[in-house]
């Protein structure tokens, strides 16, 4: 019986000694100074610019040619600098670019690249943006459709199978000049190359990674203004300051902490002991007790949800009935009470605080509220569309995915909109996300709660969609109208005149067609402790950028 | 003893190609594609990346090539993870899980064993009451609700143990904690049962009669006895905390295996859902079978059986 017992503790004992060696703690290895906070706080001097902040999801990959979503893409934009970078007004600069040149017809452009080094101390060249996007073209990853958007040259054709990688429209003439050839000219271009997917690679480092290029901190150089030094799958990582960089300068902060938590509350509690300066991916319940406070920002997204009608649905090819359901819509009680979390009222397909105007205008303040009227303008459309329908009652069925924001909304829809639509009766039915598109792209639908974001700064992120045959249609919207005018506005260089264009597109859209229903914008709460500045929040693109943050 | 391991064996791996086989094909009827924005690519950049990574192929095909692999032990790579290896995966997950459950077995069976004993030995008693009392609430608060609780109260407001994260062996302990609460439940009700009816049999009268200490009855006899039926409940038990810990992990931000194994059923990364579900079949299998030879151990009965047939 004791020898047993003695037999039991020693597995007990060796069972757990295995076990604790092998789960890698986050502060082995060489992640310093989790402490950080701490020792800012404590002493007079001058703050360690250390900052620690959450990420709501794990990096899937740090090699853009195959992935390019918001957690990588945040990572890439603070490991690597294009030929632009995006400013605190969400437009982009010149970052290695120094000079640069565009042909009479718009569709060669020459970059003149300022002196900067790779990490490793390889200078960075021409031949490693051409490298880069011949690679991206390569791999035919999720993200390749921005080099359409780019209207690179041959892009099409190598995606169709025609051409090779090798042919597309970019050239290094030597070590510092590059040259980018489009097929017509794209007004978009500088907003898109400052874009991780644009970002150089340096072929040496890439090729020797092989495989592994992009997966763990040390097989990934940097040119931007922090390297990883770092990363702990699923758990943290960690950049430093890249000395190397040509703007180094002006990067202040000299370690950056982050840390993968996908819940909002115990983000909340991490921010409340003072583990991390910033904190994301809340929810209102999660930030209760921080309204006003100087550490809460609440802040529009250019995400946004609106309901896609099916033409198929025989009433919804009357323009009363559809005009009348996004008039009838009570966006400000969605947002303000039964949401609450910094979701603002839609009434465009274009988000608010989006795509800044020649004049230096936002798109959604220059073209105002396109839905907007009274319940009884709604009303006596409805009935008007109704009749003339011949027809008493309406019973269409609303699909949306099956996260909380949509049932709330899908709920109140169906509550608010029967009542001030008499003769409606909304069915609800939930999928899953994945669920929902596939059934949107086969038109097995009637009415669906959809969402769409942009990935770049510039409102046809939000109206290209909507040209006859676009594959994220999934409306079978088809104006003769629409799609001329966009095609013009693609070839008009003038900026003025574009953005007049695009404010028409619109128009013709929701106003005219009345073809969808705009409904909310999303918001994002985000916690972050008022001594941490110059951490810029960008609304597109990007979601942040750490180069110019500091702690005071 | 060795054809009745042979055989388990041989159970073990018909039941696991059973489980591989079921599972790749109902995981071929979620709807929608493992990449990040299904929203915004269009049909030609799916079927060139469903031909870059063999998607394009009838699910027969893909079935027979992934059990290939899987026979040569090679579990393919993430498909949301671009190009990480399944197994590299699951090694770097299990352990902060298996720590977690393994503290929250260890913890909640001595708390849960000595519970049951005291309320055994003073049936009926205010002790007695208050146990079963907290054994029931141990069983109906769910263990995320325990979890934040603990987490705001001894992790942000007493700063007794941090709060979150995984950077040193004491985030464990709160997770562990919250784990372990199911575990002190369900064995302080089950020892207290069994104890009570142990008490009751014959030979611990005869025990008595013979003049064993109250110590040694109670050591010998009685625990002894009642200990059988909590090792058969040990193995779904050690299972369903490692499963159980996914929302944990999730609350306390814990790189554990069962986050993982969600995040890959939501997100269509078909190789790792494999993987992580061959593993947890692995390891429930694995864990039934020690509880088996364990019962057999302790159960002379059962043992004799079992040894007859060699």
């Amino acid at each position: 019986m004791r020898v047993r017992l003695i037999l039991c503790l020693m597995i007990v004992v060796l069972v757990g000694g295995t076990v604790l060696s092998g789960c890698n703690f986050g502060s082995s290895g060489n992640n310093s100074s989790s402490t950080g906070a701490e020792d800012g706080a404590g002493s007079d001097a001058a703050p360690k610019q250390i900052l620690n902040m959450i990420e709501g999801d794990e990096i899937s990959t740090l090699d853009v040619a195959k992935d390019m979503s918001a957690v990588s893409a945040n990572a890439m934009n603070s490991l690597f600098d294009g030929l632009f970078r995006y400013n605190d007004k969400d437009q982009p600069e010149l970052a290695l670019a120094q000079e640069y040149k565009v042909s009479e017809d718009g569709l060669t452009h020459t970059f003149i690249l300022r002196d900067a080094q790779w990490s490793n101390g390889d200078p960075v060249t021409a031949h490693d943006f051409e490298y880069g996007w011949k690679r991206v073209m390569q791999e035919k990853g999720p993200y390749i459709s921005l080099f359409e958007l780019a209207s690179l040259l041959n892009v099409n054709k190598i995606l169709d199978g025609e051409m090779k990688p090798d042919d597309l429209g970019v050239k290094a003439i030597d070590d510092k000049t590059l040259e980018v050839k489009l097929s017509v000219p794209s007004p978009m271009l500088e907003m898109l190359l400052a874009l991780p997917i644009f970002m150089p690679h340096n072929q040496k480092f890439v090729e020797q990674a092989g495989e592994k290029y992009g997966l763990e901190y040390d097989k990934v150089l940097s040119n931007g203004p922090f390297v990883m030094t770092d990363w702990k799958h699923d758990q943290s990582w960690q950049y430093k300051k890249n000395d190397r960089y040509w703007d180094a300068e002006n990067v202040k902060l000299e370690e950056i902490n982050v840390f993968v938590v996908k819940e909002g509350s115990a983000a909340v509690n991490l921010f409340d002991t003072g583990k991390v300066d910033r904190a994301v991916n809340l929810s209102p319940f999660d930030v209760t007790g921080y309204e006003g406070s100087e550490h809460f920002i609440k802040m529009a997204t250019t995400s946004n949800s609106f309901i896609r009608l099916n033409p198929d649905f025989a009433p919804f090819k009357n323009e009363n009935i559809r005009r009348a359901i996004s008039m009838a819509v009570d966006r400000e009680s969605l947002t303000s009470i039964v949401l609450n979390d910094g979701t603002i009222p839609s009434y465009g397909i274009v988000p608010a605080n989006f795509a800044i105007s020649p004049d230096n205008m936002y798109f959604r303040d220059v073209n105002g509220d396109l839905s907007k009227d009274t319940k009884e303008e709604a009303q006596a459309l409805w009935q008007k569309g109704l009749s003339e329908i011949g027809q008493t009652k309406l019973e269409p069925t609303l699909i949306f995915s099956d996260v909380d924001w949509s049932k709330k909304t899908a709920e109140f829809l169906k509550a608010q909109l029967e009542k001030d639509l008499p003769g409606l009766t909304l069915k609800l039915k939930t999928v899953p996300h994945q669920q929902r598109v596939k059934q949107e792209k086969a038109f097995e639908y009637e009415m669906s709660l959809s969402t769409w974001g942009a990935d770049y700064n510039d409102p046809t992120a939000f109206l290209d969609m909507w040209v006859t045959g676009r594959a994220a249609n999934r409306m079978k919207y088809s104006n003769p109208s629409y799609d001329e005018l966009f095609a013009k506005s693609t070839m008009e260089t003038d900026p003025k005149k574009r953005y007049d264009m695009l404010l028409e597109l619109e128009k013709i859209l929701i106003k005219e067609d009345a073809a969808l229903v705009p409904l909310i914008q999303f918001g994002n709460l985000i916690l972050k402790r008022s001594n941490v500045k110059g951490l810029i929040e960008h609304y597109s693109g990007i979601e942040y950028s750490l180069k110019w943050a500091y702690i005071e | 003893m060795i054809r009745f391991l042979l055989k388990r064996f041989g159970i073990m791996v018909t039941t696991l190609f059973i489980i591989a086989t079921a599972t790749f094909f109902l995981m071929k009827l979620l709807p929608g594609t493992p990449y990040s924005n299904p929203d915004k690519l269009s049909e030609q950049q799916i079927a060139m990346m469903n031909q870059k990574y063999g998607l394009d192929q009838p699910v027969p095909i893909q079935y027979a090539r992934y059990m290939g692999n899987l026979i040569q032990g090679d579990l393919g790579v993430s498909l949301h993870y671009k190009g990480r290896p399944v197994s590299q995966i699951i090694l770097e997950r299990i352990g902060p899980s298996a720590l977690i459950g393994f503290q929250a077995l260890i913890f909640g069976s001595f708390i849960g064993l000595a519970l049951g004993i005291i309320s055994a030995l003073k049936p009926n008693t205010l002790f007695d009451y208050g146990s079963v009392t907290l054994a029931v609430l141990g069983m109906s608060i769910p263990s995320f609700v325990l979890a934040s609780l603990l987490q705001y109260y001894i992790g942000v407001k007493l700063k007794w143990l941090p709060p979150g994260l995984w950077e040193s062996y004491t985030s464990s302990l709160l997770p562990s904690l919250a784990l372990s609460v199911i575990v002190i439940a369900t064995v302080a009700r089950f020892i207290r049962g069994e104890m009570l009816e142990v008490l009751g049999q014959e030979y611990i009268m005869t025990a008595r009669a013979k003049g064993v200490t109250e110590w040694g009855v109670v050591m010998r006899h009685v625990l002894r006895n009642s200990l059988i039926p909590v090792v058969t409940m040990m193995g779904p038990l050690a299972v369903g905390i490692i499963t159980g810990t996914l929302v944990v992990e999730k609350i306390f931000s814990v790189p554990g295996l069962g986050e993982q194994f969600i995040l890959s059923i939501m997100s269509k990364d078909y190789s790792v859902i494999m993987g992580v579900t061959l593993f947890y079949s692995a390891l429930f299998i694995l864990t039934v079978f020690v509880v088996d030879v364990l019962y057999g151990i302790l159960d002379p009965r059962i043992r004799e059986t079992e040894g007859g047939r060699t």
